[in-house]
């Protein structure tokens, strides 16, 4: 714990010569001979501490993609690796190393030679503060030291198993989850590559991994996919003749099981509970005259109980509070869709975006972030969806896209990242963007895919 | 008269005319000119007969199939509504009298919506659609048992773009008969 404090100042220390640089860059290109370095230096790393509230308050309708601050990320470098995949290991880690947005690429230099000191000065001069030695071990073992630059000194090092035959999908899953453990010595904060995304296309619920690799589908039918959190299971609804139900299928053998069947219902928009153990959803049967309901019922199957009762309005797409306590869903009872919060047994509702009473905005789609303090949510602004984030603690409202139509966000267990569907660049495809800084990318092409939902950290590959 | 002959006559040409029933109304209409032309020319007794009950057998197979064109005919919503236009009442007037005359016949009304809106709420919508057209049928009579909803939101558009038109043509109400279809009496 300790050491991992005084490996984070280290760091800190490393962004602030990041800002230093880039205050000299500014003074040179502005002219202005009388700023000081370190003052700059100062007013960066304040910029990096207040970098949530600056995103706020940005004005809502500026296009914010791909902006972003240039040295709130590392400089890392990852050096060139032996062997036949050496290749694919390292465009593979450089690649998830970018796509955690916590880091700078940094084209790699030469490696030293065998049993050669580390040239710190020379990889520094190059931009990076950190540098990322792999090495294949004779064992089909890989052996990763990540070296602190500014320090001189090594970071961390630990060799890691590999399946055996290079570029399958589990080999994959396997480097991605080095990453992960890289980032995590790094910033401490563990990185999200080792994750999929479930969406659908075509009715049908296909699993793609997260840097939009591997894309595939694994149910014959469905619609609206979402993870268990084991990241085992992904539940879904699909039409039949009479009625829509809610579906399980399981990753590894493919097998599906029905979660409801009840005759005349469509049942919507399920959420698995963060503990595992409850599926809220939507349901409309023609007895509630009009209305759509939420239901829980436990995930291993049985009696739905009806949690919400309000006459002939719909309810709907029904979001887990990270305790398992709570849900937040849209509600069109006050004559638009606006988002509320209720406990999971349905009392306590409150109207959680009643401060923007005044804009007669449609909202649909809120998921509550995995460290509970925002709730990512589509909003009509200007005749189109676009993806809005909540922060329950200051009651802000933040839009986080402005190009295409864009709909239906989903969190990554890192909650800074989200997933959803955007029409901007032509089709309706996956899009990720990180909330810190902005940056955008496309993650599925080829026939129109929407509902995407973020799996957990997946610890084994399934 | 060859009673025996014309019940056989009648009874050979049940299934075509149900075998006709089957195809679409278009398919079917340039065939029949062969049987029902030798009507007015054949003069002996039992070809008449037989052209007789080829004709009442072609009659009914006509109303059957009217019938049937008024039990599939899709009525239209406006945007972001249920409420059922007048075209829309019109055409479920028409649906009741063939409801009232034949029992048998169940049905299923599903509804759809135009692509604007989340796809969620789309299909509560689609619901909400469907449920008002069974809600006019079943407030002037028809058993609720003989009606059955469901909707597919937007997923299954009958008309692709993204304008007016094809919008008005997704917001709608489709009927399908899952009972006594195929014998469908004229009201």
């Amino acid at each position: 714990m300790f050491q991992s404090v005084i490996r984070t100042s280290r760091f800190r220390h490393a962004a602030s010569r990041h800002h230093a640089a880039f205050g000299r860059t500014f003074s040179r290109a502005f002219g202005s001979r009388s700023v000081y370095a370190p003052m700059l230096c100062a007013l960066a790393l304040l910029t990096v501490a207040r970098s949530t509230a600056t995103a706020q308050d940005r004005p809502v309708g500026v296009t914010i993609d791909g902006g972003y601050a240039p040295g709130t990320r590392l400089g890392v470098m990852v050096l060139p690796i032996n062997g036949a995949a050496g290749d694919s290991l390292k465009l593979i880690m450089e690649r998830d190393l970018d796509f955690s947005d916590r880091f700078q690429h940094v084209p790699s230099i030469a490696p030293p030679a065998p049993n050669q000191p580390i040239n710190y000065a020379l990889v520094s001069s190059a931009g990076a503060a950190v540098l990322v030695q792999s090495e294949l071990l004779p064992s089909g073992w890989l052996r990763v030291i990540v070296h602190d630059v500014g320090a001189k000194k090594l970071l961390q090092q630990n060799d890691f198993p590999l399946p055996t035959t290079a570029n399958t999908d589990n080999w994959r899953m396997g480097v991605h989850r080095i990453s992960d453990e890289i980032e995590r010595w790094v910033t401490g904060q563990k990185g999200i590559a080792a994750t999929r995304i479930t969406f659908s296309r075509d009715e049908r619920v296909w699993v793609v991994d997260s840097d939009g690799a591997n894309p595939r589908p694994v149910t014959p039918r469905g619609l609206g996919p979402t993870w268990h959190p084991s990241g085992r299971y992904i539940v879904y609804y699909a039409f039949d003749e009479d009625r829509i139900r809610l579906y399980v299928t399981d990753v590894i053998t493919g097998a599906q099981r029905s979660l409801t069947n009840e005759k005349g219902a469509n049942d919507v928009t399920p959420s698995v509970s963060p503990d595992g153990r409850s599926v809220v959803f939507s349901r409309s049967v023609e007895a509630t005259a009009g209305s759509t309901d939420l239901f829980v019922m436990p995930f291993d199957g049985g009696r739905p109980t009806r949690v919400s009762v309000s006459r002939g309005s719909i309810n709907l797409a029904p979001s887990w509070s990270p305790d398992s306590r709570r849900v937040t869903f849209s509600s069109d009872r006050s004559g638009r869709n606006e988002i509320y919060i209720a406990d999971a047994d349905g009392t306590n509702v409150s109207l959680l975006t009643a401060d923007a009473y005044g804009e007669r905005n449609v909202r649909a789609d809120p998921v509550w972030s995995p460290d509970g303090r925002f709730i990512a949510m589509s909003s009509e602004v200007g005749g189109t969806q676009q993806i809005l984030i909540y922060g329950l603690s200051d009651r802000s409202l933040r839009q986080v896209t402005s190009d295409g139509r864009n709909q239906a966000p989903a969190w990554a267990p890192d909650g800074r990242h989200l997933v959803f569907s955007s029409t901007r660049g032509g089709s309706e495809q996956l899009w990720v963007t990180d909330i810190e800084t902005g940056r955008m990318r496309q993650v599925t092409r080829g026939s129109r895919a929407r509902f995407g939902d973020w799996s957990p950290r997946l610890v084994s590959t399934p | 008269m060859n009673v025996k002959y014309r019940i056989a006559t009648l009874l050979l040409a049940l299934p075509l005319a149900a075998a006709a029933c089957k195809k679409k109304p278009v398919d079917v209409a340039p065939a029949q000119e062969p049987v029902t032309a030798p009507v007015t020319v054949a003069p002996p007794a039992e070809d008449n007969s037989a052209a007789l009950a080829a004709a009442r057998a072609d009659s009914i197979r006509r109303a059957t199939e009217a019938a049937r064109a008024v039990m599939l005919q899709t009525v239209y919503f406006d945007y972001n509504s249920d409420e059922l236009r007048p075209d829309a009442r019109a055409t479920l007037d028409e649906k009741l009298r063939v409801l009232n005359v034949n029992p048998g016949v169940r049905i299923r009304i599903e509804g759809h919506t135009d692509e604007r809106g989340t796809d969620q709420y789309n299909i509560a919508l689609g619901r909400r659609r469907a449920d008002q057209a069974k809600r006019y049928l079943t407030d002037r009579g028809i058993d609720a048992t003989r009606i059955e909803t469901m909707s597919f939101g937007r997923e299954r558009p009958a008309a692709s773009g993204s304008n007016e038109e094809a919008w008005a043509q997704n917001r709608r109400g489709e009927f399908v008969l899952i009972a006594g279809g195929e014998e469908l009496r004229a009201p």
